[in-house]
């Protein structure tokens, strides 16, 4: 399956989580600080792991940096 | 000298070696934002140092309680984390909506934020083209409105109009932060007068955000009454960042005390301070 990953075309195994998706992204293994978009709407943490991804969604995973 | 709070001399007022007397600090009111209370009025940002340790000293030594952070994409190769180093500070981690150019986005990055800070709160920029940087007046306010009605704790960067900042008070907003003048420019305040009239019709606290170039301008803000003051690039880009977030400190100290002990009037002529009765005839 294909989805758009932070812009870029990423493959993820057909049934892949938002979870696989941070993990993807490089994120993986960190939770706070992290927070991830599906098409423009959040994903709560809690359930990342139970949210299965669909072909050609657009996920955006995001984190704290420094910023003024 | 004595303490003109004390009916006495107070323990530092009678120290050897000529200490300044310092009046007692608890005397003046707690910096109150947002319902919780802080210890500094000087809040700062975490963009453009040259790495994180620079940041993570300045950091340290401005004394900020509140240190302002974004929401970028996760960056694989990025080595460190900002919220660690605010986390280890001790210091409260403020997200703002950099980047943002319409409610819609702004609103969305709110909520991605509230997420990855685990807080309902948000420095909210809502900015207008990238020349300026100046906030869209409209957009602002609309995505200040909902997210309000969304449970933030909204503090939003504005411009130095003291009608959007009343609006922006009107809809609920925790505080109210003009800019000086343009993000980064160093150009300290550059409406003086429209920062007065801001302050003297506010209901919340102001706090002074973006333009702040050396202390002067910091403690230029804190005497037109402002209640904090925002800064980044000031500290960030100084040839010594460390250094300048001392003086920032000090600056904002140095400022909310002036305005609390009343500055005299400035007059065009002179009035001396020495009294003319008693002067020798030596002529």
């Amino acid at each position: 399956m294909i989805v758009a990953l932070n812009g870029r075309r990423a493959e993820l195994p057909d049934g892949a989580t938002v979870a696989d998706a941070v993990e993807e992204a490089g994120a993986g293994g960190e939770s706070r600080g992290v927070a991830v978009a599906v098409d423009g709407e959040v994903v709560r943490r809690a359930v990342w792991s139970k949210t299965r991804l669909e072909s050609d969604q657009r996920v955006e995973v995001v984190r704290a940096v420094q910023g003024g | 000298m004595r303490s003109k709070a004390g009916s006495g001399p107070s323990a530092e007022a009678s120290a050897p070696g000529g200490k300044a007397v310092r009046p007692d600090p608890g005397s003046d009111p707690a910096f109150s934002l947002g319902g919780r209370t802080w210890g500094s009025r000087l809040i700062v940002g975490t963009g453009g140092f040259r790495s994180l340790e620079a940041m993570e000293r300045a950091v340290a030594a401005s004394g900020a309680e509140i240190v302002t952070a974004a929401l970028r994409r996760v960056d694989p190769t990025a080595t460190g984390s900002a919220l660690d180093v605010i986390d280890r500070l001790g210091a409260f981690a403020l997200p703002n909506t950099a980047g943002c150019y319409t409610a819609r986005d702004a609103m969305r990055t709110a909520h991605l934020a509230r997420e990855a800070f685990e807080t309902d709160w948000i420095k909210l920029e809502v900015i207008g083209d990238d020349r300026t940087l100046f906030p869209d007046a409209v957009e602002l306010v609309d995505a200040a409105e909902r997210l309000v009605e969304d449970g933030f704790t909204v503090l939003p960067y504005t411009n130095d109009d003291p009608i959007l900042a009343r609006r922006l008070e009107e809809v609920g907003c925790a505080a109210v932060m003009p800019l000086g003048s343009p993000i980064g420019s160093g150009m300290g305040i550059r409406n003086p007068y429209n920062i007065q009239i801001i302050v003297e019709g506010a209901g919340v606290p102001v706090i002074l955000d973006a333009g702040i170039g050396t202390a002067s301008d910091a403690a230029r803000a804190m005497e037109l009454g402002c209640d904090g003051v925002l800064l980044s690039s000031s500290v960030a880009r100084a040839k010594e960042p460390e250094r300048m977030a001392i003086a920032m400190r000090a600056a904002v100290e140095a400022g909310y005390g002036a305005r609390r002990a009343g500055r005299i009037a400035r007059k065009l002529h002179a009035e001396a301070s020495t009294p003319d009765e008693g002067v020798p005839e030596l002529g």
